[in-house]
């Protein structure tokens, strides 16, 4: 007798179909809960769209002010200053040395004349310039390296070469500029994604908690399901859906938070960028990092209303 | 069907529960449980439905042995026992159908299977009409009767009763024996607790008695 006790088994059958039909059924009726409270529902999912779309817009300013250092074509330069017994025609000379080289692309000659001039019309010293009996100024070449965003150590030997030149007097590359702009940048990056991790934190506590008390106004009803015979999964799934759901939708909403603010953002950085001649645009959100952000949403969601609902599972097992 | 091992249950910070309560209920038997209030009844089904676990002994329903069962076994033995609650335990927010339909949904039976027989339980405790309304614009022998369409819509092999007959009038508790009699013409195993021994005495079935825990009578023992 005890052996055949012990052999009880239960019947378990599984369906696929049945299976899917569940799923369906949960997936659109937990959408309808939200609806049922709209009020409610709608502020959550606000709450949590600001919460997303925060370390997402960091995100993608540290993305664009990447993009504009990366344009900053003439911040990597290099300003040439020829020596003062250089000629026109060793200068000329010289600029076709530098172009044959592989690490350089442009070459700008900017003559004594030329300069005088440009200094002219900028410094309003026009009247005193006059006074001087010859042009004092150098040739002066503007070297572009030819990878522009190259690490700065290339950039410095490059430097170092056009400094030992004999027809050379000075080289200076303005560099620091790039590299303080981009120490600065790597820093909002960190910030971003300590942000991102806070946030994230943050939208799990508030899916977690906003389920909690759906649960709270559910009790009677779990306890009953699980009177008759409801399993703890039959009773997650519910939860998990509205999870999912909360996770989505607040990304959806994050989403097109930061799609606005982009959108009323365009048109002052167009108008920045023309006066600094840069061909810079504002980059908007791109699907890879759009569907990103939902799917960690999701995730979120539904790991918050996991939580949520194993610890009140906890609660209604049987006591010993 | 059911039986207990020197079963024994205390409650933390409580003197009530079971002592030392062995019994037999055999597989097609119909047995009542009564005993002054406090004495255990409660008690003693819950153990059966699993509700709480025995503090020592063992108990066995359907030959599963529920001290060993595990969390996640607890729903497949719930499938296969019954119960009716006093306060019946329906769902206020559904219809009379859905609450009938629940045992049935949580098992993952088919959509139509569910529909057919949700119908024939309901027709069985008299309520086809009301399948549509909301549990609380029903009387209390209503929904009691709603409470036991539930329990038995699923076929249980057994099922557990506790006072389902506490609130009702004489002859409707008598109509309410008699459907848990109709059940048990079908095999079903009950086990019903109440206090009206003027209801159960002419029935003539097995009673037992429980007395501050301990069990004290078995009509069912030679
Ligand atoms: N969850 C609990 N925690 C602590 N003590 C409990 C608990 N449930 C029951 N008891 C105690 O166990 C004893 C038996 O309770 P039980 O509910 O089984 O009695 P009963 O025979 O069903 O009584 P009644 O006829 O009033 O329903 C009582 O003394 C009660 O105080
Ligand atoms: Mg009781």
């Amino acid at each position: 007798m005890s052996k055949r006790q012990r052999k009880a088994r239960f019947k378990r059958r599984f369906s696929l179909s049945g299976w899917l039909v569940r799923h369906a059924q949960v997936f659109f009726s937990s959408l309808g809960r939200l609806a049922q409270r709209p009020l409610g529902s709608f502020m959550t999912l606000s709450v949590l769209g600001i919460a997303i779309a925060l370390p997402l817009g960091l995100h993608l300013l540290v993305g664009n002010l990447q993009q504009l250092a990366g344009n900053w074509d003439g911040a990597a330069s290099i300003s040439v200053f020829l020596k003062d017994d250089i000629g026109q025609q060793q200068a000329l000379k010289l600029v076709q040395i530098l172009e044959a080289r592989p690490d350089i692309g442009q070459v700008e000659h900017i003559t004594p004349d030329q300069a005088m001039a440009e200094f002219r019309q900028q410094s309003g010293f026009g009247s005193a310039l006059d006074l001087l009996d010859h042009n004092p100024l150098p040739h002066v070449l503007l070297v572009q390296p030819a990878d522009p965003n190259a690490a700065s150590g290339k950039i410095e030997a490059l430097l170092n070469d056009l400094k030992n030149l004999p027809e050379v007097e000075l080289a200076l590359a303005d560099m620091q500029w790039v590299e303080r702009f981009q120490g600065i940048n790597r820093i909002l990056q960190r910030i971003a994604l300590l942000l991102s991790l806070l946030l994230a934190l943050a939208v799990l506590l508030i899916i977690g908690n906003t389920i909690r008390l759906e649960i709270q106004s559910r009790r009677d009803e779990i306890e009953i399901i699980k009177l008759v015979g409801g399993s703890n999964s039959f009773v997650r799934r519910p939860f998990l859906y509205e999870g999912f759901w909360y996770g989505l939708l607040g990304g959806s909403i994050a989403l097109v938070l930061i799609w606005l603010a982009s959108l009323s953002l365009r048109g002052p950085a167009r108008r920045l960028a023309e006066l600094y001649q840069s061909s810079f645009q504002l980059g908007g959100l791109d699907l890879a990092t759009a569907t990103t952000v939902l799917g960690l949403s999701m995730l979120l969601g539904i790991f918050g209303a996991w939580l949520a609902v194993n610890q009140h599972l906890g609660t209604t097992e049987p006591g010993d | 069907m059911i039986r207990f091992d020197n079963v024994s249950k205390t409650y933390p910070g409580s003197s009530g529960g079971l002592r030392e309560v062995s019994l037999h209920i055999e597989t097609g038997e119909m047995a009542f449980l009564t005993g002054h209030s406090g004495a255990g009844k409660s008690t003693l089904l819950k153990l059966v439905g699993l509700l709480e676990r025995s503090s020592r002994g063992q108990v066995w329903v359907n030959r599963h042995n529920l001290t060993r069962l595990k969390s996640r076994q607890i729903p497949l033995l719930r499938r296969e026992v019954g119960m009716i609650f006093q306060d019946h335990r329906l769902l206020t927010d559904r219809t009379v159908f859905d609450n009938v339909a629940l045992p049935l949904v949580v098992a993952g039976v088919r959509h139509q299977e569910i529909r057919r027989r949700v119908q024939a339980a309901l027709d069985k405790v008299g309520l086809l009409k009301k399948a549509r309304a909301l549990p609380l614009t029903l009387s209390g022998g209503e929904q009691q009767r709603v409470g036991i369409a539930r329990a038995v819509v699923s076929k249980p092999p057994v099922v557990l009763a506790d006072e389902p007959t506490g609130n009702l009038d004489p002859d409707l508790s008598r109509e309410i024996m008699n459907l848990f009699q109709q059940f048990n013409q079908v095999g079903v195993t009950l086990l019903i607790a109440t206090h009206d021994l003027a209801l159960i005495e002419p029935l003539g079935l097995r009673t037992l008695v429980l007395d501050q825990g301990r069990l004290v009578n078995d009509s069912g023992k030679p």
